[in-house]
Formats: structure tokens, C-alpha cells, sequence
């Protein structure tokens, strides 16, 4: 397959990627409603509300960062699906996998809130720093239970491909063969640290609507929130395609892969409407808890 | 009302005497139209005005009594949700601006302040009796009596105290004022700044505000 053709493919699959991830969102919103009893917004709601904000105009401007930001977001997040095959076997569906692309996806993951950073603290508006540290210091107590199982796939699999870990849990056969079940243990660290990469309860303290309005993003409004909006789509979808490739086994249709990540999603905001917020240091003694100590032991494991 | 410029038909004259922003961006970037070559036509205009009524994000800030009415709106039995209106805690993020009752001066200084912050198009609902005529504090010396002197209101909603079912009237109406692009307060605001000023620094005896809250 030529390279323009490939790129175009890609693009396709990004596009794709964002408005399945609103209409996730949409989703989303539709559940919590329905839990709390309520009837909630349609489905199209983000869609809606992408389209409202791309229309203002914005006046705010605090520096070359503040604008910078949520580019970086946006980027890390079609960074992450670019590097992820959806399909192992079909091209058009494959992006741009690589050997060893599982150590660039695991930098893109970080790539978008360090930018969102750098640009939010610009804004110079206090709450968002507050946000951001929150933020950030849940991130790095989440990336070591997340790296641990990541360590574990691949002494287990011996490659740093994603490609070559599907195909090995493929090669396995059957469900039984997915990394869920084969490593049980990296499964358990990586999903509970999904939780937190997700930012629904009881992790959502990042940014608590009422002491910190919304965090971070506090002061962007307009284009830069679209751009946050369908960053945050398509990383949303990105996130749970990696988890499809590591631990269920790829997919190997297109309605499969919808399924997966879907169901993958949707574990994060069933956990998430029944449990109240966690504070930062609460959530950090989680993370170094037991999905700690799943990972730790997912690692040593195949030693013994 | 007949010299107001048209929403509907491009993007209105700057007035002279606007307040030059740092960036070189002045009064008109507040004037909510992106300059693009479509928006003189109708369509583009209904089109984004649609958008607009059906996703009303309302800066949670409460100024009186009737802020208590604002709360059941978000629960099970009223959910206004469903009609694509949620809080947002942040004014630069929100639309609507709910003047929930009475309003004391000292928050009006406050509530100027986010008005102002607000990205255009952005609209001021006045909820109660207390925002048309004073209501029952029509003699206190703390509050304003008549807020459309002080911030131009699109919606009032009458009553002391209006239920949560008149409030989503009142959303349902901002909503229809929306989509047929009747609604130019924020128009209003920056073309007689001056005339709201004045009436602002009437009432406010410590201004210590900005020429204009960017
Ligand atoms: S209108 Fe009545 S309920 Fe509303 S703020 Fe005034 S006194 Fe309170």
C-alpha cells in the first residue's frame, strides 16, 4: 500500500475515531442519566456542543503556550491512535504500527497532559495549576501500576510490538488465549489503572467542578475547547484501542473492535456512577496499592 | 431598537470610543460573529443559532433566594439536561447568566466582572420579581432594584419565588429567542457601555473596576 494512500486511510480512521468517541460520550451522559433516574440529553448532545463552541469567538489570549496546549492534547491524542493497529492483518486498518511502537504509544500518553499543562499554567488563572498538579501527580501514581503491566506483556511476548502481542494472543486462539486470561495479573493492574486514566469517579478530582472550575481547562473557551473536546474524544478511543490490542486479543472485524472498546469504555463509567470522588492522596495510595502489587507480581511471575 | 445593527446580516459597526484591547483585539471580537465570508447569509446564521439554543451552558453562580430553585432543575424530576443545558462552573465556558433574585450591590460588582468575561454570544436571564422592580427589597438600600439598567436582560422570569417549571419556561423561551436571532443584548451591551457604566457606577460607590473585564 502506497504511503499517500496510507495516509489517507489514517486520516479517515482518525476522523472516524473522533466521532465515535463523541458519540461515546453521548452515551455516557445518556447512562449516567438514566442511573440517577433522569431522561438526559440525546445522543448527539456533544455533537451539539462541539458545534456551538467551534462558532464562538474567542478574545482570550495569555501567551504562544496557552494556545499551544490544547494542540499538544489534540496531538498526543491522534498521536496515540496513529501508532495503534485497530486491525492487525488489515492495512487500510492498521495506522502506522511499528516494531516498538508500544514504547511511543506509552510517550504519547503522557505527550498530551504534559502540553496541557505547560499551556493551562499559562493562562495564570490559580485554579489551574491546582488542577494540574492534581492531575498530574494522580497520572504518575496510575503510570506505574499501567508500566508494570506493560513490563509483564512484554517479557511474556519477548517484543515491543502491539502488532506481534495480538498476534501472539490470536496465535493462543480463543478467548482464552486474550492477555486478560494468559496474565491475569498485568490484566488486573492495567484496567484498574484505566480508572484513573479515564477520569470518571472516583478519580475526577482533576477537575472537581466545584472547588477547582473544571481544572485546567478553566480558562479556554471557543476553539481551544473544541480542540479539547475532540482531543479528548479521539485519545478516549485511542486509550481503549490499546487496551483491546494488549489484552483482548485485537480484533479482527470492524464491528468486533466496536464492541470491544465500547464495552472496555463503558467499565470505567459503570465503576464511575456509584462511587463518590476520591482526594488526590486517597487516589494515590490506591494506585500504590494493589494494582501496584498486581503488576509488581505480573512482573515476577514468569520468573518463578 | 431600529438603529440596532441586524445579527442576521453581518457584523455590526464597531462604536466609536470602544476600548482597545491588549492584543489589538477591541470591542468587536465581543460581538460573538467570526468574521468568515458566509455569515451574511441566512442559513449559516440559522444554522449556528440552532446550535446555540440547543446547547445553553449556565454559569452556576447564584445571587439570591431563587438560586434555590436553580438546584432542583439538575435532579431526576425536572432534568434540564434533556434540553442540552448544563452548569459550567467557569464564566469564560458559559452562555447564560442567571440573575437568581435579588441582587445584593456588592455581588453586582462580581456579577458585571463575569458578564463581561463571558465569550459572546451570551445572554442574561433575570429570575424573580426582585430583578424587574426590586421585589419584596424594593426599599433596601443594599440591592439593585432594576437590573436591565445595569446589564442588558433577555428573559425575565416573574414571580417571587418561580418554580423550577417556570424556569425551563424561560429557558424554553431564550431558546426560541435564540433560534430566531431576537435576542442582541449583548449587542445592546457594547454599543451603550457607556449608558451601562454610568448606571453601574451609580450604585457602586467603590469602583475599582477595569475599563472592561476581558
Ligand atoms: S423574587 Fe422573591 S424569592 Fe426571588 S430573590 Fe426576590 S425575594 Fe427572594
Amino acid at each position: 500500500m502506497s504511503l499517500a494512500i496510507k495516509i489517507a486511510w489514517s486520516l479517515l480512521n482518525v476522523l472516524v475515531a473522533i466521532a465515535y468517541g463523541l458519540v461515546t460520550y453521548g452515551v455516557v451522559r445518556k447512562t449516567m442519566a438514566r442511573i440517577q433516574g433522569r431522561i438526559g440529553p440525546p445522543i448527539y448532545q456533544p455533537f451539539i456542543d462541539l458545534g456551538k463552541v467551534i462558532f464562538l469567538r474567542t478574545a482570550t489570549s495569555h501567551g504562544v503556550m496557552f494556545f499551544l496546549g490544547p494542540i499538544f492534547r489534540f496531538v498526543g491524542g491522534v498521536g496515540l491512535f496513529l501508532v495503534l493497529p485497530v486491525i492487525v492483518g488489515v492495512p487500510a486498518l492498521e495506522n502506522f504500527s511499528f516494531n516498538g511502537d508500544l514504547l511511543l504509544a506509552m510517550y504519547f500518553m503522557f505527550f498530551g497532559s504534559l502540553g496541557m499543562a505547560l499551556g493551562a499554567a499559562e493562562g495564570g488563572h490559580p485554579h489551574s495549576p491546582i488542577g494540574i498538579g492534581r492531575g498530574l501527580s494522580q497520572m504518575t501514581s496510575f503510570e506505574l501500576p499501567f508500566g508494570l503491566a506493560v513490563v509483564a506483556l512484554i517479557s511474556v511476548g519477548g517484543s515491543f510490538s502491539v502488532t506481534e502481542i495480538v498476534q501472539r494472543q490470536q496465535e493462543l486462539g480463543g478467548v482464552l488465549g486474550w492477555n486478560l486470561f494468559q496474565q491475569p495479573f498485568a490484566a488486573a493492574a492495567a484496567f484498574l489503572a484505566l480508572l484513573g486514566m479515564n477520569m470518571y469517579p472516583p478519580f475526577n478530582i482533576v477537575g472537581a467542578p466545584q472547588e477547582i472550575p473544571v481544572g485546567p481547562p478553566t480558562e479556554y473557551n471557543a476553539v481551544f475547547q473544541s480542540l479539547m473536546m475532540s482531543g479528548r474524544s479521539i485519545f478516549a478511543i485511542a486509550k481503549t484501542v490499546m487496551f483491546m490490542d494488549l489484552f483482548l486479543g485485537g480484533a479482527t472485524s470492524i464491528p468486533e473492535a466496536f464492541l470491544k472498546t465500547f464495552c472496555i469504555y463503558m467499565w470505567t463509567v459503570f465503576v464511575g456512577a456509584v462511587f463518590p470522588r476520591f482526594r488526590t492522596e486517597q487516589s494515590i495510595r490506591f494506585f500504590l496499592g494493589w494494582p501496584t502489587l498486581a503488576g509488581v507480581v505480573a512482573v515476577l511471575l514468569p520468573l518463578f | 431598537m431600529s438603529n440596532k445593527p441586524d445579527l442576521l446580516h453581518g457584523v455590526p459597526e464597531i462604536p466609536a470610543g470602544s476600548v482597545p484591547h491588549a492584543n489589538g483585539c477591541d470591542q468587536s471580537c465581543f460581538l460573538g460573529e467570526r468574521p468568515d465570508p458566509l455569515s451574511y447569509k441566512e442559513a449559516i446564521q440559522t444554522v449556528k443559532n440552532w446550535f446555540r439554543a440547543n446547547s445553553l451552558w449556565v454559569i452556576a453562580y447564584g445571587t439570591g433566594c431563587g438560586s434555590i430553585e436553580l438546584r432542583p432543575l439538575g435532579t431526576a424530576r425536572f432534568d434540564m439536561e434533556r434540553f442540552g443545558i448544563a452548569m459550567r462552573p467557569t464564566p469564560r465556558q458559559s452562555n447564560v447568566l442567571i440573575i437568581s433574585g435579588y441582587l445584593s450591590i456588592k455581588s453586582l460588582k462580581r456579577v458585571i466582572r463575569v458578564y463581561e468575561q463571558m465569550p459572546s454570544p451570551k445572554w442574561v436571564v433575570g429570575l424573580g420579581s426582585c430583578t424587574i422592580n426590586g421585589g419584596m427589597y424594593w426599599d433596601s438600600y443594599a440591592t439593585m432594584k432594576v437590573l436591565d439598567l445595569y446589564l442588558p436582560v433577555d428573559v425575565y422570569i416573574a414571580g417571587c419565588m418561580p418554580r423550577p417549571e417556570a424556569l425551563i419556561g424561560g429557558f424554553k423561551e431564550l431558546m426560541r429567542m435564540i433560534k430566531n436571532g431576537e435576542t442582541k443584548g449583548y449587542i445592546d451591551y457594547i454599543e451603550r457601555l457607556d449608558w451601562y457604566r454610568e448606571n453601574q457606577k451609580q450604585i457602586i460607590k467603590d469602583w475599582d473596576l477595569p475599563d472592561y473585564s476581558w
